[in-house]
């Protein structure tokens, strides 16, 4: 794959650990922005802090690097002022959940025309191993020595109730659904969220003694079914991944756009 | 040149690759994932298994002989 043309070189190697899942979905991204032929200059991404929000820098799109939990909230005044542009929004679960929760929320709701990644590592890895919305019951982190009492968002229903219209889940072991999902995902219109299981062996992994990045994936692959598998009809309390929700509704953007003719006086 | 190249200034030596190529057509060195081209069916998995970027796989170059082995 000709993914050279599409990253910034001079930044390689990338500051991630060695394992970690962060660098599996840049390289699924890459994939499916090549295999849909996307024109660079058409592309924009937006994210916020963490370890997550590196991976603006090195994708060769137009990048913004903005505030903490505050990617989407960008991203939604990037879109109303450019609609044509394609925005992706990674971000990492604290990014995302806690930090940027009411951001996701709302954007979710508005069903604006963006394709949101939750790089889920159920860890703040950046700022040393504190537990996250997405760390759930028992686990062991920094800040969390006796484990966790927090019980976990599910990203997947709480974008569905907040009104996403696309929303799916996958893991970095699954690479090749990593590519399928976000090429549906950026294809789809309206506010699209994926939702990606990936490892950080340094905090997560080393302190839940799950061990390193091979056995946290293989982890990922014992542990999930797909969305309709006989797999998961077996074994209820594997985690489910696939699409969840694919549908219409009208998009902000379009909407917005009949306001400003409304307005204008040149509604049709 | 060989199906499969990896950039060794990004390569970390994490081991994934190693993990789960389907052929063990890769090993690691000092740190460092090799290739081992004999058993290869240039299968592509470990490009998008690379959390480096480091491997790129020339799907094109598959051997005949390892065509015929998975089929």
């Amino acid at each position: 794959m000709a993914f050279q043309k599409l990253i910034r070189e001079r930044f390689f190697p990338h500051l991630w650990c060695p394992g970690c899942g962060h660098g599996t979905v840049l390289n699924g991204l890459l994939h499916a922005v090549d295999e849909l032929g996307l024109d660079q200059s058409s592309l924009c991404m937006v994210s916020g802090i963490g370890c997550s929000a590196r991976i603006a820098g090195y994708v060769d799109f137009h990048t913004m690097h903005t505030m903490h939990g505050r990617a989407l909230a960008c991203a939604t005044g990037l879109k109303l002022a450019r609609p044509s542009l394609t925005i992706f929004v990674p971000m990492g679960d604290g990014d995302a959940t806690a930090i940027g929760g009411n951001h996701f929320i709302h954007a979710c709701r508005r069903n604006i025309d963006l394709t949101a990644i939750v790089l889920n590592n159920r860890i703040y890895g950046m700022t040393g191993g504190q537990y996250s919305p997405l760390s759930g019951q028992g686990i062991l982190a920094t800040t969390a020595p006796y484990r966790s009492i927090d019980p976990a968002f599910d990203v997947v229903q709480l974008a569905l109730g907040a009104g996403a219209t696309f929303v799916a889940r996958t893991t970095a072991f699954h690479v090749k659904e990593i590519g399928s999902i976000i090429k549906k995902a950026v294809q789809h219109k309206g506010m699209s969220v994926v939702e990606i299981f990936v490892q950080c062996p340094t905090y997560f992994g080393r302190k839940n003694k799950i061990g390193d990045a091979v056995q946290m994936l293989e982890q990922y692959r014992d542990r999930t079914a797909p969305l309709g598998s006989k797999k998961l009809e077996a074994d209820p309390s594997l985690i489910a991944r696939g699409i969840f929700k694919d549908e219409q509704r009208p998009e902000y953007c379009e909407e917005y756009a009949k306001i400003i003719a409304r307005a204008q006086g040149k509604e049709a | 040149m060989e199906a499969v190249s990896i950039n060794e200034r990004w390569c970390k030596g994490c081991g994934i690759c190693v993990a789960f190529c389907p052929k063990e057509a890769l090993v690691l060195e000092h740190e460092k994932a090799r290739h081992i081209p004999d058993r290869c069916i240039a299968c592509g998995m470990c490009e998008l298994y690379c959390p480096d970027l480091a491997i790129t796989v020339d799907t094109s170059k598959k051997p005949a002989r390892a065509k015929k082995e998975v089929a």
